[in-house]
Order: structure tokens, then C-alpha cells, then sequence
């Protein structure tokens, strides 16, 4: 156990991000890709608040946080409705059925 | 010593219940894991000194979206615990490209001396508001007499430590209390937040009646024979 | 960090006496830690005797009300003419059970779930201050933190819910969902008002602003404030699923909604967080209307004036504070109590709405009139300034607010460096 500093939790923010960035490349249910969405945008959070703590940059970090919590919550709102007519009109919520535009 | 353990507990808990996520393929498990990598990154903020974002981490990502979420599994489940899996060759590729994704972040974040950049970064001259309140707990000199030697110790320390929810508010109506108003080449005080705050105010209003609209019921006709009429 | 834990008398005495002492003596820092990790065991200790006596008192004063409404006696065997031991009883019943988990549930989310609401409802005990100053977490942002772990009981009982593998649950799971997720927009709204009044998320702050007589408690600080606390104490017993809201275990049509696969310790364990979350909210209705731990008979401030004496005893440990704060804790503790004695009485001479109906009261009227209240809360003072000259009543302008003495002048901001230094 070293010193706790900004590169500790840059880490746990690049972790957050990637495991973001797999699960919405991987997961065919919409649900699951938009958990990867909350799960990039945490990481990113990480970031901003460890800067905000670390550097002299000062509140910075800290109000973008919040914009992004607050733009993430809308987000998932309508991403949400967009699933629900998604499924209204597939019967199912597997991204890769969505695919009339195919040619 | 009690911060480094906390951090490891809660980085490892935040880290494990991302890398669940992935690796799950139930919705309602992911939802679980969910909550634990969200609830730790807010233990995270709350160790960062920033408890006012922690509460609301905790109120709108996990009180509030991932309700959201599993609400929107019961809605659109079509059996128990219905899994979409993923295809293992696509498991695969997809972890493969993670890994290397992981590993340029992760060597890219070890390779800077982030000390001596932020050393690097202008320091913050010590703003008026600021050494107020300095001033008027040091005037509180009474209590800081009757509490114990870590009170006294531990006074000064303390007083600022996650206390951000005044400044973050002047901030979002146009001030920075944290910031020398004579910041900014001389231009003017530094800026705060008061139009991006306006901005996102009439978004979420434009996205509580967007959605509102998307999800409303459709009395559709659905003719005979055919099942997918939207 | 200690800020985190920064907090009362008890852990103040403990991680700094006991471990300078250690220090003396030992002189490692892992004693420190071990020290601090005492200190934290304690009061973790103390918080879970709350957390878990309250639900045995409340659960005896339910069977005795409900008797009583209905012209029964209600308990009277176990422990003597008023059935005191009565829900230990049960308790001890409820453990005896077999921990079932049924063949189509979830195994981990359904074992997971009941200790989701459980933690949720007891970490707002954290930050509940007790009397002026007991407090676990003195956190700035007390207010919002308490409405923000209060909302994250939903969570448990949906996964709960779901993971049963039950069609009665199911619903249970789905109604709870979209009662919470409405619910929460018109507390929230109508808790806003007494914090705006305050301009501060701080419940040591908000407290002492009710200092003094019956006339400075939020709730009678002007008209909107007095409807703001029916709206905020009806949204609180639709939020904690009691009824007339508590269509998520609606036992005549769901079987026992979300718990119906639940039995033995974890079904006790879901009510032990129900009863908790019932005193949590009641405790945040007083402290943010009702004057908190603040008699309103102006007895408390001849007992305040004690605070700091017999201080020579122990260092840190004042016997006079003490005291001022178990007087607090008693009144907070007592005017709780009667707010959930209110909630046991609407539950049990009010019929259960129907689900479309709960989801109307608070869509159609809840949402609407807390926000009118918002608004004409936020216009009072302008209006009582410009179009009237401030009333005067006793000497003070009627409606001002102002620290006890004692405090410096400085008002909050010095009051709010007085809760960094605990």
C-alpha cells in the first residue's frame, strides 16, 4: 500500500472506462449497453473529481461532474423510451434485430 | 492509513463490480453489479473530498438511473430472466481489444510524472471568500480551547475537507469563490457556470417531455395475422 | 479523511485520548489505526442499537394500536399486562424459520437484496443528527445525503422483487418501482422548502435556526411552509410504503407483493429497514419542520446554558454538554415517535388505495401543489417585504431568523466551522 495520488485513481477511472467501453461493445441487450454508457461516463467522473482534488485546478473537475451525472440521468431516459418502442416494435430487446435498414 | 485502506476497498469493490458487468450475461445480475462498482465510485468521490457529488452519485446514478434500468428490464422482459449471450468469438475479440485498451491507458498513465504537472499548473491565489471564513473560524477560538488536542490538531485541516456544496453553488449562478476575481489575464473575474447551468435546466426539460412523449401508450390497431406493428 | 468520521464527543474522546495514550505507549502507527477503528466500531455500535431498538418498540406499538383501533386489547401475555416482549417473540420466532430460496429465484440477487435495503436504510442513520452536535457524519450536505441514501431502499426491494421468480412478487416489485421513482419528486420538493428557508443543507444548521420558542420552527415560519409539511409527511409514508400507499405488499391482491418467497431472517430483516426508514423520515420531518431537538418551551435553552461545564473530569468530555445532548436526543427521539404513531393510525383506519390512484394523487396533485408551494415559499419574504413593512411582534421582526447566543455573530458560516471542528 503506497501513498494514495492522482495516478492511483486514474487508474480505477481507465478500469471503469474500459470495462464501459467492452460492455457496450459486447452486450446485444440494450439494457446491458446502456449500462456500459453509465459505466464510461463513471469513469470519466473519476477523472474529473481526481483532478479537481490533486491539481490546483480547483472546482472545475468537480462542477463538470456533476453536469455529467446530470446529462447521464436524462440520457438514460430517453435511451429507456427509445428501448421501450424498440421492443414495442421487435418484441425483443437485442440490438442486433434492429436491422430492417440493413439493405 | 485509514484513507489508503479505504481507497483499495472501495477502488477494488468499484473495479470487480465494472469487470461483473461485463462478464454477466443475466440483466438483473448486471444491475446488482451495477449498483456496487456505482455505489463505491461514491465512496470514491466521498474520499476525494467531494461530498456533495458523492450524495448525488448516490441519488440519481444509483437511486435514480439504475432503478430506471431495472425498470426497464421488467418492461421489456419476455420470460424469467431472459439472457442474451454473447457469442463467444465476439467475447473474445471484445476482451482482447479491452485488454490492449487497458494497457495503453494504464501505461500512458504511469509513464507522467503527475506531480510535477500540476506543478506545472498556475497556483490558485487564495481567494477573498476563502480566507473569510479562515478568519472567522480562528474567532471561534472558544471551542477550539475546550476540544481535545486532535480537534485543535486537526482544526485547520478539516475545515475545508469536502465542505464544496457553497462553492459549487455560487459556481453554477455565475461566481467562483474559489478562484481570485482578478484572474484571467485581467479581463474580468474567472467564470463561473451560470450559463452551461441555464443550458441543462431547459435540457432536462426538453428531455422530460421528449421522453414523456417516446414512451407515452399508442392505442395502435394491430391487424389481424400481424404481430410487429409499431 | 477523519473528516468523513469527523463527529462527537465520543469519537473525539476516543481516537484522541485513547491513542495519544497508545501513542505514549506503544508508539505504532497500526495501534492508531486500531485505535480509530475501536472508536468507528462503537459508534457503529450505537447507531445499530438505535437502528434496531426503535423497530422493536414500534413493531409492540403497532399490534397495541391496531388492537385498539379495532376494540381489541391487542398482545397482553408475553412480558406482562401490555405484551412488552412481544416482538422479541417474534423475533425470535421469525429466526427459528427455515431460510428458504425458491427453485426459480436468483439465488445471488435474492440473497443480496434484503442487505441492500437494509444498509440503505441504516447508512441514513449516519447522517441523522441525534441533538445539537450527535451526529455520526457531520456532513455539509446532510440534508441532501439523507434523502440520497433513503432512496436507495428502492433498490433492494425491486431486486427483491424480481429475483423471487414469482409472478405475485413480480408486481409488487414493479409497483414499488413506479410509486419510489414518483414519490421521490414531490418529497424532495416539499423537503427543498425549510432548506431554502435555511440556506443550508446542514441539519445542525437548520436546527439551531429553530432555536428558542414554538414560533421559530420552520413550520410556522409562514403559510406555504405549514402546507409544505402535510405534503412532505404524506409523500414520506407513500415513500416508505406504508398505507395507504403500500400497494408493493398489498396483501389482498398480491398475496404479500415483494416478500411473498421471503421467510425467516431475511422477511424480518425487510421490516426491521421498513420500521428504521418509518423513524428516518419522521426524524428528517422534525428536524426539518418541527424544530428538531428544540422543546419549542424555551426549556432547552436553560439546559443548553450547561454545555462546557464539568468539563475537568475527562479531557474532551464535557458531563453538562452531555446532558444538554441526551435532553436533545429525547425530545427528537419523542417527537419522532409521535409522527410514527400518526403513520400507524392512517394504516390502520384508512382502506388501501388502488395502484392508479396513488400514481393520480401524486402526478395530478402531489407534484403540482408542491411545486405552487416551492414558488409561493420562495415569493413570501419579497411580497411580506415590498408590499407590507415587516411585521413586528415582541420587539422582533415576525419571521426572522437568528442563532441562539453562544454562537458568534458571524452567523451560519461560523456555525458550520463550529460542526468541521467536531
Amino acid at each position: 500500500m503506497g501513498d494514495i495520488g492522482l495516478s492511483q485513481y486514474l487508474m480505477v477511472g481507465a478500469v471503469l472506462f474500459v470495462c464501459g467501453v467492452v460492455c457496450m461493445a459486447t452486450k446485444r441487450n440494450v439494457i446491458g449497453v446502456l449500462m456500459g454508457v453509465e459505466l464510461v461516463l463513471n469513469g470519466s467522473n473519476v477523472n474529473f473529481v481526481a483532478f479537481s482534488r490533486y491539481t490546483p485546478l480547483g472546482l472545475d473537475g468537480q462542477a463538470t461532474a456533476l453536469f455529467v451525472i446530470v446529462l447521464a440521468a436524462a440520457e438514460a431516459a430517453v435511451a429507456l423510451a427509445i428501448a421501450l418502442n424498440f421492443y414495442n416494435n421487435h418484441l425483443t430487446i437485442d440490438v442486433d434485430r434492429g436491422n430492417e435498414l440493413h439493405g | 492509513m485509514i484513507e489508503q485502506l479505504l481507497f483499495w476497498v472501495f477502488a477494488i469493490l468499484a473495479c470487480g463490480g465494472a469487470v461483473a458487468v461485463v462478464a454477466t450475461h443475466n440483466v438483473v445480475r448486471m444491475a446488482f453489479w451495477l449498483v456496487v462498482s456505482l455505489g463505491s465510485v461514491a465512496a470514491l468521490f466521498f474520499l476525494l473530498h467531494a461530498d456533495f457529488l458523492g450524495a448525488a452519485q448516490l441519488l440519481i446514478y444509483v437511486g435514480g438511473t439504475v432503478v430506471l434500468l431495472v425498470f426497464g428490464v421488467m418492461l421489456t422482459a419476455s420470460g424469467p430472466y431472459n439472457a442474451i449471450p454473447t457469442s463467444p468469438a465476439e467475447g473474445i475479440v471484445g476482451g482482447a481489444v479491452g485488454f490492449l485498451l487497458l494497457f495503453v491507458l494504464v501505461s500512458s498513465i504511469g509513464s507522467v510524472d503527475w506531480t510535477e504537472v500540476s506543478g506545472r499548473l498556475p497556483a490558485v491565489p487564495a481567494a477573498p471568500y476563502l480566507v473569510d471564513m479562515t478568519l472567522a473560524a480562528k474567532a471561534d477560538e472558544s471551542f477550539v480551547n475546550t476540544g481535545s488536542p486532535r480537534a485543535k490538531a486537526e482544526f485547520a485541516a478539516t475545515q475545508q475537507q469536502g465542505r464544496t456544496v457553497r462553492q459549487l453553488g455560487l459556481g453554477f449562478l455565475g461566481l467562483r469563490p474559489d478562484r481570485h476575481l482578478a484572474e484571467g489575464d485581467g479581463k474580468g473575474s474567472a467564470s463561473g457556470y451560470f450559463l452551461p447551468f441555464e443550458i441543462v435546466s431547459v435540457h432536462l426539460l426538453v428531455v422530460l417531455i421528449g421522453a414523456a412523449y417516446l414512451a407515452r401508450a399508442k392505442r395502435r390497431v394491430v391487424p389481424e395475422g400481424s404481430m410487429n406493428v409499431g | 479523511m477523519y473528516g468523513m468520521f469527523a463527529a462527537i464527543t465520543l469519537e473525539d474522546f476516543l481516537a484522541s485520548n485513547i491513542s495519544y495514550w497508545l501513542r505514549m505507549t506503544a508508539g505504532s502507527e497500526f495501534v492508531l489505526l486500531a485505535a480509530f477503528l475501536f472508536a468507528a466500531l462503537i459508534h457503529a455500535g450505537l447507531l445499530l442499537g438505535l437502528f434496531s431498538g426503535l423497530p422493536v418498540f414500534y413493531i409492540w406499538l403497532e399490534r397495541k394500536v391496531a388492537g385498539r383501533i379495532q376494540d381489541r386489547l391487542g398482545p397482553t401475555r408475553v412480558g406482562g399486562g401490555f405484551g412488552w416482549l412481544q416482538t422479541i417473540a417474534d423475533g425470535i420466532k421469525l429466526i427459528q424459520k427455515e431460510d428458504l430460496v425458491p427453485k426459480d429465484a436468483d439465488n445471488l440477487v435474492f440473497r443480496m437484496a434484503p442487505y441492500l435495503a437494509t444498509i440503505a436504510s441504516f447508512a441514513a442513520f449516519m447522517v441523522l443528527p441525534l441533538s445539537d452536535g450527535w451526529v455520526a457524519v457531520a456532513a455539509e450536505c446532510g440534508a441532501f445525503l439523507i434523502l440520497a441514501l433513503m432512496s436507495l431502499e428502492v433498490l433492494g426491494i425491486i431486486l427483491a422483487g424480481y429475483s423471487s421468480g414469482s409472478k405475485w412478487a413480480l408486481f409488487g416489485a414493479m409497483r414499488e418501482a413506479a410509486q419510489m421513482v414518483s414519490y421521490e419528486i414531490p418529497m424532495a420538493i416539499c423537503a427543498l422548502i425549510p432548506l431554502m428557508i435555511a440556506g443550508s443543507l446542514n441539519f445542525q444548521v437548520i436546527g439551531r435556526l429553530q432555536s428558542g420558542g414554538l414560533w421559530n420552527w420552520f413550520i410556522f415560519h409562514d403559510p406555504f411552509t405549514f402546507l409544505a409539511f402535510f405534503c412532505y409527511f404524506i409523500t414520506a409514508t407513500a415513500s416508505v410504503k406504508r398505507a395507504p400507499f403500500d400497494l408493493a405488499e398489498a396483501e389482498s391482491e398480491l398475496v404479500a407483493g415483494f416478500h411473498t418467497e421471503y421467510s425467516g431472517f431475511r422477511w424480518s430483516i425487510f421490516f426491521l429497514a421498513e420500521y428504521s426508514s418509518m423513524f428516518a423520515v419522521s426524524a428528517v420531518a422534525v428536524i426539518l419542520f418541527l424544530g428538531g431537538w428544540h422543546d419549542g418551551l424555551m426549556v432547552d435553552s436553560v439546559i443548553d446554558n450547561l454545555r462546557g461545564t464539568g468539563s475537568g473530569l475527562i479531557e474532551g468530555f464535557s458531563l453538562g454538554s452531555y446532558t444538554a445532548n441526551v435532553f436533545g436526543a429525547a425530545i427528537l427521539i419523542g417527537k419522532a415517535c409521535m409522527l410514527v404513531f400518526v403513520q400507524i393510525w392512517v394504516r390502520w383506519t384508512l382502506p388501501r388505495l388502488r395502484i392508479d390512484q396513488v400514481m393520480t394523487t401524486c402526478l395530478k396533485y402531489l407534484v403540482p401543489i408542491s411545486c405552487f408551494l416551492f414558488v409561493m415559499a420562495v415569493l413570501w419574504p419579497l411580497v411580506l417585504a415590498t408590499s407590507f413593512s415587516r411585521p413586528v411582534f415582541a420587539g422582533r421582526p415576525l419571521g426572522e431568523k437568528s442563532l441562539p447566543l453562544g454562537v458568534p455573530a458571524s452567523a451560519a458560516v461560523a456555525a458550520e466551522q463550529r460542526e468541521a471542528a467536531r
